[in-house]
């Protein structure tokens, strides 16, 4: 039997030597805003740990090099990354002295580099597997209850994010439902106004041109511009609109960032409900008129369902775009998990910045995978016609 | 009954249907029939306002179509397109009971009416009503598109090239199948095609339209005997005509007493394909059968080419 190495597994498996052997697992700094000390695994973890840590990764590596059962390399993946979020935890313990409360450890490259190693190790293998949606959920459930878990054990309580977060536990939540409730509010207003505005570009030929390149250009504006260019318009409406700066419109804060999310949302709306829609059977179309539908019941009975799977897919760009985005509205005061990250880097602390990102990070990744699922649960009879 | 009155369409000064006027009786097949562009599917979908005549009126049953609003008159009327028109997001059932919905039958009522036609298009209930429409072939796709336009038990069927996307083994089946449920059901059925063939196989009577106009309107036999222009010569065919003659009537019509060896021909065979049996086999005459197996008769060489010429 000859000895067949899987192409990706190749560059996996490289990055995981990289990660393991060059580069730092843990940064340790005698307080939050010196400069750090990179420690590799066997420095930065007791040295039956670290031992244990490279027999653990260089037996994954193996795995991963060679053509191996595609469960087996999932079940590697989902391994490697319990085991990196056991063992940063238990660098945090080991690295800081007792009773030393400036003293901050944080994962370093070398922790970034495995940790994309066996997520990328794990998306792989996942499509390979080809779950069904709903066990695609279910696998992200599971990742998220398994990272809520660490959380709650205090395992990673000596990490410097951690210590970051317990001093602004409140704040944290306060600006997290501030992040959602922007991205997902701003979302909700572009769907409620984009779709009717589709349905008449779909319907109205000549206005369709117009809007799209309105819209298109609405996008190309950078954000800190546009929020610029609102602090004109909404100061007017704050001074002059009765009632309007007691529901909190104002030119700077949590409006304009709620504008321009919502304007950037727009494009993906409009221009995917238009796509969808154009893309129903002419046929379809054709018989549900001759068969004596009004123009209501096509457009609920026939075009919508048929349409319905293109407009999710934009209905999901604009999610994951607006939690990306929504970071930005912390420069004009409008809240969410931007205000760590600017506060972060006007204090050079790095682990700050990461208090806002990477819950960021996750919330985008979440909504992408569970917005995937949707538009798949809602296709299926498309997809199999379009195999047969 | 349909008469459809000095109708008219113009779109941009450019006529599509010129002021046609012709009168459909009930329960008949009807056949319109032109090249590409000559106005036929427009004057089909004039019937059921799907397009809006610029000048004339349409009547059922002597009522203005105009009497109601469109999508009322269009679920009182069966409508069958070509590549069938199914709603892909829905079951078979559910294609089927479209009309029979909006009309707002109870559930009852639509469950039988579904499992009756399903069972009328040679499709078990128990089998398709779940199915999708991607999961049948192109031939049950078709019946099940046209079970849809009788949905509702419509006087009216209007079919607009309705078996075009249909290889010629399953068309020739659909259009049997076609002509056995308008006897059954007694549907005026009024059918747009190019296919002459098609035309002269299921029509009782064939409208020739050409340039928006109608040129011809009358019984297959008739067209074939005094083509009223050239267009329609040419549409028929200088060559075809005997065998078009022959295509329109049965091999029971044909049968003169005596007897003959040979496989027995069915009586509902089209004397063209009885002749092309007899010329195959090399025969002079065969025996023609009944569907229970009685012997009527025979068909002779002598009395079909009698038959195929022209009529004096």
């Amino acid at each position: 039997m000859s000895i067949r190495f899987d192409k990706l597994g190749v560059v996996i498996g490289v990055l995981i030597a990289y990660g393991a052997l060059a580069a730092p697992f843990a940064t340790f700094r005698a307080n939050r805003i010196v400069p750090g000390d990179a420690k590799g695994i066997l420095d930065a973890l007791p040295t039956g740990a670290g031992m244990l840590l490279l027999g653990l990764l260089a037996g994954a590596a193996l795995i991963v090099l060679l053509r191996t059962p595609t469960r087996l390399r999932l079940l590697v993946a989902a391994a490697g990354l319990a085991a990196i979020a056991v063992f940063i935890g238990m660098a945090a313990t080991h690295l800081t002295p007792p009773a030393n409360a400036y003293a901050r450890v944080s994962p370093a490259s070398g922790f970034w580099i495995l940790l994309f190693s066996f997520a990328l190790l794990a998306a792989d293998s996942i499509t390979r597997l080809r779950p069904l949606p709903l066990v695609r959920v279910l696998l992200l459930a599971i990742t998220l209850g398994g990272a809520a878990v660490v959380l709650m054990s205090g395992l990673w309580d000596g990490l410097s994010i951690l210590k970051e977060y317990s001093g602004r536990a409140d704040v944290f939540w306060l600006e997290a439902g501030r992040h959602v409730t922007l991205a997902l509010g701003s979302l909700v207003a572009s769907v409620l106004v984009g779709l009717p505005l589709g349905i008449l570009c779909h319907r109205v030929a000549p206005l369709r041109a117009g809007v799209l390149n309105t819209l298109n250009l609405i996008q190309t504006i950078p954000s800190i511009a546009l929020f610029g260019i609102l602090i004109a318009p909404l100061g007017w409406i704050a001074v002059h609109v009765p009632g309007a700066a007691a529901i909190g419109i104002r030119g700077i804060g949590a409006a304009p960032a709620f504008v321009a999310l919502f304007l950037y949302s727009l494009l993906p709306v409009v221009a995917n409900t238009v796509v969808g829609l154009a893309g129903v059977p002419r046929e379809a179309n054709e018989a549900a008129r001759g068969i004596g539908m009004t123009d209501r019941q096509r457009l609920f009975g026939v075009e919508f369902p048929l349409a319905m799977p293109v407009i999710l897919t934009g209905i999901r760009i604009v999610l994951v775009q607006n939690i990306g985005l929504a970071t930005i509205a912390a420069l004009i005061g409008g809240g969410g998990f931007g205000v760590f990250v600017f506060q972060g880097i006007g204090q050079t602390a790095m682990d700050l910045v990461l208090l806002g990102a990477v819950p960021t990070v996750v919330l985008a990744f979440a909504a992408a995978i569970v917005l995937d699922a949707l538009i798949e649960i809602n296709a299926p009879q498309r997809e199999r016609s379009r195999a047969a | 009954m349909i008469e459809i009155d000095g109708i008219t369409k113009r779109y941009d000064g450019n006529t599509v249907v010129n002021n046609v006027s012709m009168t459909i009786e009930p329960r008949t097949v009807t056949v319109i029939v032109g090249t590409s562009g000559s106005g036929k599917t427009t004057l089909l979908r004039m019937i059921n306002r799907l397009v809006e005549p610029t000048s004339g009126a349409i009547r059922l049953d002597g009522e203005d179509n105009r009497a109601m609003p469109g999508f009322e008159l269009r679920r009182r009327i069966g409508y069958a397109i070509q590549g069938h028109g199914l709603f892909p997001h829905r079951t078979v059932a559910q294609n089927i009971a479209t009309v029979p919905t909006l009309l707002g039958w109870d559930q009852a009522r639509i469950d039988a009416k579904v499992a009756e036609l399903l069972t009328l298009f040679q499709l078990d209930p128990i089998v398709f009503s779940a199915r999708c429409p991607h999961e049948l072939s192109g031939g049950q796709q078709q019946r099940v598109g046209v079970a849809r336009a009788l949905a509702a038990e419509p006087n009216v069927l209007l079919m607009d090239e309705p078996f075009g996307a249909l290889d010629p083994i399953i068309r020739a089946k659909a259009q049997a199948d076609l002509l056995a449920i308008q006897r059954l059901l007694g549907t005026t059925i009024v059918l747009v095609t190019h296919d002459m063939d098609e035309a002269f196989h299921l029509a009782h009577k064939i409208a020739v339209m050409d340039k928006g106009a109608l040129v011809q309107y009358g019984k297959p036999a008739e067209l074939v005997k005094d083509p009223a222009t050239e267009f329609v010569q040419t549409l028929i065919g200088a060559s075809e005509r005997p065998f078009r003659l022959l295509s329109i009537k049965t091999a029971g019509d044909a049968v003169e007493p005596g007897a003959a060896d040979g496989k027995p021909l069915a009586e509902t065979m089209s004397q063209r394909d009885a002749l092309s049996e007899l010329l195959w086999t090399g025969r002079s005459a065969l025996p023609v059968a009944a569907a229970d197996g009685t012997i009527l008769g025979r068909v002779t060489l002598e009395g079909l080419s009698r038959r195929a010429a022209k009529p004096q």
